[in-house]
């Protein structure tokens, strides 16, 4: 490939950033769309994967004896570290991973290249799993309230908005184009989540031009209709989640927020989330304490504390609570908007909707949301996540939040939610990942434009397919937390917000609990199914033999005998009686037992075959004795000459398309 | 009787009692010799409060007029306030419970007055005796043996009566050990690895002094131990510093020329008030009503409890790589070799030994590290989080030692087989409690107080079916490997449990922990069916085919 100098060199060392263990050689390939690292260690030659798209830093560091390191960090928080032998092959991998990781045009993004083999139609299905207006007319609209408005068809009225919104009734295309007028980048008031229980709505925008003292009487007019779409209230809130002070800076610029005395019946609130510059550094500095190598206890918990990462999640969180209280509680509906109203906006509506919509915490609703609030409304994806190289300085890690903010309520409500922290673990690295077309680009607009659907996958089919790994086993429809609003507690809860070391430590396998108490129940849960269907086929066979022995039928009976035994697979009844032989009969049976390579009971353990997952990153090692390792390192407890075992690293299988060069 | 003397006012109408996650309630106040009692007057006339004057750890009192208010802070960390209408009332009732919730004598305590509403199935007192632990040890070694020098506490008095020592080591030696070890505590062994013969043994400080004093006897006993050639770890849990300034009031530690065998690792732990002082500071913390994010983490940060909890960790699973991983024998020992030297020697074995991690295992670990090697709990648990005492003894040295095993359950939680709730009872009951367990200093104290006799063990009810299995732990697979956890900061957390037990509802998290529960329940049902089925079957099958031979 023509950015690449070198495809290949050999004898490269992989150091894992935080345990300074000993690294095997291996060779290092770089593909055109992988870094890619092979142990040569026979027996295993373990592979370390890399997407280019994920590489956020790459860092060429001052030559040792040993080599020339190569510090790459990447944007799913993974952090490796390669020694190259010769400074010239050093080199000339830092130019070309520069350049492969950061493409100039979309055509150069892993998912134009990437070939799940799936059919023409397969791909087609794939992109109608989550539908919006399906998603709309679930909400109840169109209704008496609310209309589907084609103002925006060829995306003539606002660009970054999708070409079908909801809008109240009353609001003519008049007053929706003299509003949009009035917006920042045009981005008028529209329907992001109605609550058919009370009527009361969630909408959202950008913020007004008003400067000092503008007036427009159609965006007046807009809200309004807002207000007047839901008859059970007299007033709207009006939420921008802005500190104040950035917003009155925005006056200066002839933009703003609303004034109560212009507006007729709104009530305006301010909600203080800081702006993606903040949060983008709110971030790094967390990362940094990360990446600490063995930090004390004050160095983790001041350097967390400095990051203010945590009360950042926490503001976008009181955000959505006021917004889902009301709506659920006053049942009063709320404009939101922050500047342009596709960051914090964003945040602020998908958090509220999965507060108040139980369906929102479902695997297949959590995905609707991301596609309603998020892809069709225009956030910046693709300058966010950096997916193509531009301005750094519109990198922020907003959607990071919002998934973040989704595990703090899950840690808070454990049953409430369908899928687990695995599913938005894979949902954040695929945003970066470019693997699936439902992220890149900037808008409907532009995705359009680049015939996305026709041209790459969706990553939702690719989830839902692989749904057997992304269950909450705790997760019951019919449970209490699964129904109606969930209320959050508020007063004093800082506390309840917690590091997420599974996110922004995730690949320090050794710093996670080892026994995954999610793994556990659901291979409980399968057994259970079997269970089941074992128990009803018994007692099918048992009614047989009891109605056989009535009619005293024998060659009838020894018939239907041996029928069942070969529809059971039960090769010999007579030693199937202990659970611990049901274990080895039943094929394909998930063992449980959560300690990989116990030596004692080899019928319950969990081989790296049967720990199924899509991503083996997250589950491949759940070794206990390795966690000596870790001590050692984290630790140094002066006992000098302690062991060091491995902790494999696979690769992501998802990614698993090794192209040859 | 004494307890009339304290009680002035033995009950007051129309008091409002305010607790969390309760709506207040109106009812009547009654004081006995030991719990403090508040009935409401609803028909159902039920119970509302029922504290126990010795888990009461400090109160205050304010008036509003004649409104009298006593806010009560109980030593499992709840605080609840009491509306006491009449200024006499009030004070009467608070200067009541301040004598009461702090007796004197052991012997006026509750555990000698408790009469127990339950059938005994098995003494606690007598489930755990060191000879039925040496018949276990006995079984994979006879390098040691069970000696009753201590039998009369004479050769130590903060020593058991039967210790278990190297076989090669007679009595002689080790009177003459005592007298060379801080407060008598000779080395004596605290666990044996298995697995490859390794042992743990654990002291006092040697009392070396400035000029170097040495007694051969103690090192002939801790290489006793040692296989040829092999070398052996001292873990000395305070820095070389402290050691080195203990020499000047004649404590010291091991130098290297007088045991060659042996390698000395200073891993430094704090002690009584400085642990206290962090107790106190976590909980404000995790008191505090304030909405900031920032005063939360840098309060966490400042109380220097996760710190404690790192070092402690870190100190025990270095003790357990010497001896699991480095094939190595261990001593270890700090000043006196009854608070943070048993830390260590007990976590070690939980991360070791599976057996420590079943019920049964951990009470017995609890028996023999911290009961019977001499914690003293009543000087240690005296007051909880909310003291204002300047005494110096209080610490949570056995709190700490909890939380770490918290900590390690949290990392392994298929690898227990007790649920954090087992946890909080012993924590509870350490610092309050109707039974006798907790009481005393050491075994020696609670012989001459005849605990045995007189009060209930804590095991007697906590040991029957129908209270163990609200403390199992229904992931629980036996795991018959060393558990190493993770010590980094990312891996250890507060525990919510105990420390925002009464500041945030838990009743999703309980929900969680409920519908897990009926997971695993539905599971084994359906095995149990399933089985009987198959038996079932195969029986009708045999007889078939016996009908059909014949």
């Amino acid at each position: 490939m023509k950015y690449i100098g070198r495809t290949q060199v050999e004898n490269v060392r992989l150091i894992d950033h935080i345990s300074s263990k000993k690294a095997a050689p291996g060779t290092l390939y770089l593909t055109a769309t992988h870094v890619i690292f092979v142990e040569n260690v026979s027996e295993t030659r373990k592979e370390t994967w890399i997407l280019h798209s994920q590489i956020s830093s790459i860092e060429k560091q001052a030559t040792t004896a040993t080599g020339c390191p190569l510090l790459i960090r990447c944007k799913n928080f993974q952090i490796i570290q390669l020694i190259i032998p010769q400074e010239r092959d050093c080199h000339d991998v830092y130019i070309s991973l520069i350049r492969l990781a950061r493409p100039v045009k979309y055509e150069e993004l892993y998912c134009f290249s990437f070939n799940p083999k799936l059919d023409k139609e397969e791909r087609e299905q794939g992109w109608k799993l989550v539908g919006l207006n399906e998603e709309y007319n679930r909400m109840g609209v169109p209704n008496n309230y609310w209309q589907i408005s084609d103002v925006n068809r060829d995306y003539q009225v606002c660009d970054s908005y999708p070409n079908e919104v909801y809008v109240p009734k009353s609001a003519t295309a008049h007053i929706i184009v003299g509003s949009s007028k009035f917006r920042s980048r045009r981005r008028f008031p529209a329907l992001s989540y109605y609550c058919k229980d009370n009527n009361a709505s969630i909408c959202r925008s950008s913020q007004p031009l008003s400067g000092f003292s503008a007036r427009c009487l159609e965006d007046e007019q807009m809200l309004q209709a807002i207000r007047k779409a839901n008859p059970g209230s007299n007033f709207i809130y009006v939420v921008d989640t802005r500190p104040k002070l950035n917003a009155m800076a925005n006056r200066a610029a002839g933009k703003g927020y609303e004034s109560e005395d212009n507006y007729s019946n709104i009530k305006f609130q301010f909600i203080g989330i800081e702006n993606i510059h903040v949060m983008r550094n709110s971030l790094q500095k967390m990362l940094e304490v990360c990446e600490l190598r063995s930090p004390s206890m004050s160095d983790f918990l001041w350097g967390l504390e400095n990051s203010g990462w945590l009360k950042h999640i926490k503001a976008i969180m009181d955000a959505g609570i006021f917004i889902a209280k009301a709506v659920a509680e006053e049942g009063v509906s709320v404009l939101v908007h922050c500047s342009d109203g596709w960051d914090r906006t964003a945040q602020v509506c998908s958090v509220a909707s999965l507060l108040l919509d139980p369906f929102y915490r479902t695997m297949k609703g959590f995905m609707v949301l991301i596609e309603k609030d998020w892809v069709s409304f225009g956030h910046k994806f693709n300058h966010r996540y950096g997916n193509l190289d531009g301005d750094p300085k519109e990198i922020s890690p907003v959607m990071d939040q919002f998934i973040e903010c989704v595990w703090q309520l899950m840690e808070q409500f454990p049953c409430a939610f369908e899928f687990n922290e695995r599913f938005l673990i894979h949902i954040q690295h695929h945003i970066y990942s470019c693997q699936f077309g439902n992220f890149l680009c900037n808008s409907q607009k532009e995705r359009r434009e680049l015939k996305i659907q026709e041209r790459t996958y969706s990553l939702w089919a690719h989830l839902w397919k692989n749904r057997a790994d992304y269950m909450n086993p705790l997760y019951r429809a019919d449970h209490s937390q699964t129904q109606g609003t969930l209320r959050p507690q508020t007063a004093p809860c800082n506390f309840l917000y917690k590091f997420w070391s599974g996110m922004y430590n995730r690949f320090e396998k050794g710093i996670h609990p080892r026994q995954s108490v999610t793994d556990y129940l659901m291979a409980v849960k399968e057994e259970t199914q079997q269970l089941e269907e074992e128990l009803e086929v018994l007692e099918q066979r048992l009614a047989n033999l009891n109605k056989v022995q009535l009619y005293n039928g024998k060659e009838n009976s020894k018939q239907q005998d041996q029928n069942t035994h070969l529809g059971l697979s039960i090769a010999n009844n007579s030693i199937a009686n202990t659970p611990q032989d049901y274990v080895n009969n039943v094929k394909s049976f998930p063992s449980r037992s959560p300690s990989q390579g116990d030596e004692e009971d080899s019928a319950l353990i969990l081989t790296q075959d049967n720990l199924k997952s899509s991503d083996p990153d997250l589950s491949a090692n759940s070794d206990q004795e390795s966690g000596v390792e870790d001590l050692s390192c984290r630790s140094p407890s002066g006992g000098g000459c302690l062991p060091s075992e491995d902790s494999g690293k696979d690769p992501d299988s998802d990614e698993a398309v090794f192209l040859t060069i | 009787m004494e307890f009339a003397e304290l009680i002035k006012t033995p009950r007051a109408d129309n008091v409002v009692l305010h607790r969390p996650f309760y709506p207040a309630v109106e009812g009547t106040l009654c004081l006995t010799g030991h719990h403090l009692i508040l009935s409401s007057r609803r028909q159902d006339n039920a119970e509302e409060l029922w504290l126990l004057h010795s888990n009461i750890d400090s109160i205050e009192k304010r008036f509003v007029g004649s409104l009298g208010t006593i806010i009560i802070k109980c030593k499992d960390l709840r605080i609840i306030q009491l509306d006491i209408p009449g200024m006499e009332e009030c004070l009467n009732i608070a200067s009541s419970i301040e004598a009461l919730s702090t007796l004197d004598s052991v012997t006026l305590m509750y555990p000698f007055f408790y009469r127990p509403m339950f059938e005994v199935v098995e003494d606690g007192w007598r489930a755990f005796l060191p000879e039925r632990e040496f018949e276990h040890l006995s079984s994979v070694t006879n390098e040691w043996r069970l000696s009753y020098v201590n039998k009369d506490f004479s050769v130590c008095p903060s020593y058991p009566p039967a210790v278990t020592v190297p076989k090669s080591i007679d009595d002689e030696a080790l009177r003459r050990v005592a007298t060379f070890r801080h407060g008598g505590r000779f080395p004596v062994l605290s666990y044996y690895h298995k697995k490859n013969g390794m042992a743990m043994m654990r002291s006092s400080q040697p009392l070396t002094g400035t000029n170097g004093r040495r007694c051969k006897e103690d090192s002939a006993l801790i290489n006793a131990t040692l296989r040829a050639g092999k070398r052996g770890y001292i873990i000395d849990t305070r820095s070389l510093n402290v050691a080195q300034q203990a020499r000047a009031k004649g404590g010291g530690f091991e130098q290297e020329v007088q045991y060659p065998q042996w390698r000395r690792i200073h891993k430094s732990i704090e002690r009584y008030n400085i642990l206290q002082e962090s107790l106190i500071k976590l909980v404000e913390a995790c008191n505090d009503q304030s909405h900031n994010m920032d005063r939360w983490l840098s309060k966490l940060e400042a109380s220097n409890w996760l710190t404690h909890i790192k070092e402690i960790l870190t100190a025990a699973c270095l003790a357990a790589q010497c001896i699991d991983r480095e094939g190595a024998s261990v001593l270890v020992h700090g000043t006196e070799g009854t608070d943070s030297t048993l830390q260590i020697t007990s976590l070690a074995q939980i991360i070791l030994d599976p057996r420590c991690r079943t019920i049964r295992g951990f009470e017995a670990l609890v028996e023999r590290e911290w009961l019977q090697a001499g914690h003293p709990f009543q000087q240690r648990c005296a007051q909880s989080a909310y003291s204002n005492s300047k005494q110096k003894w209080e610490s949570p040295v056995f709190f700490l030692f909890l939380d770490c095993v918290w900590q390690i359950l949290r990392q392994f939680p298929c690898s227990f087989e007790f649920n954090d709730q087992f946890l909080i009872l012993l924590f509870e009951h350490a610092y309050a409690s109707q039974f006798g367990t907790f009481l005393g200093n050491n075994e020696n104290e609670r012989c001459k107080l005849k605990l045995p006799q007189k009060t209930m063990s804590l095991w007697s009810w906590v040991n029957r079916p129908q209270e163990l299995s609200k403390f199992k732990n229904p992931l629980f697979e036996a795991n018959s490997l060393v558990i190493w956890p993770s010590v980094a900061p990312q891996s250890l957390q507060l525990w919510e449990g105990v420390f925002l037990r009464w500041s945030r509802s838990s009743k999703f998290l309980d929900e969680a922990y409920e519908e897990m529960n009926n997971i695993i329940e539905y599971n084994k049902e359906l095995q149990a069916k399933v089985n009987a089925l198959r038996r079932q079957l195969a029986e009708l099958e045999t007889d078939d085919g016996m009908q059909e031979s014949s």
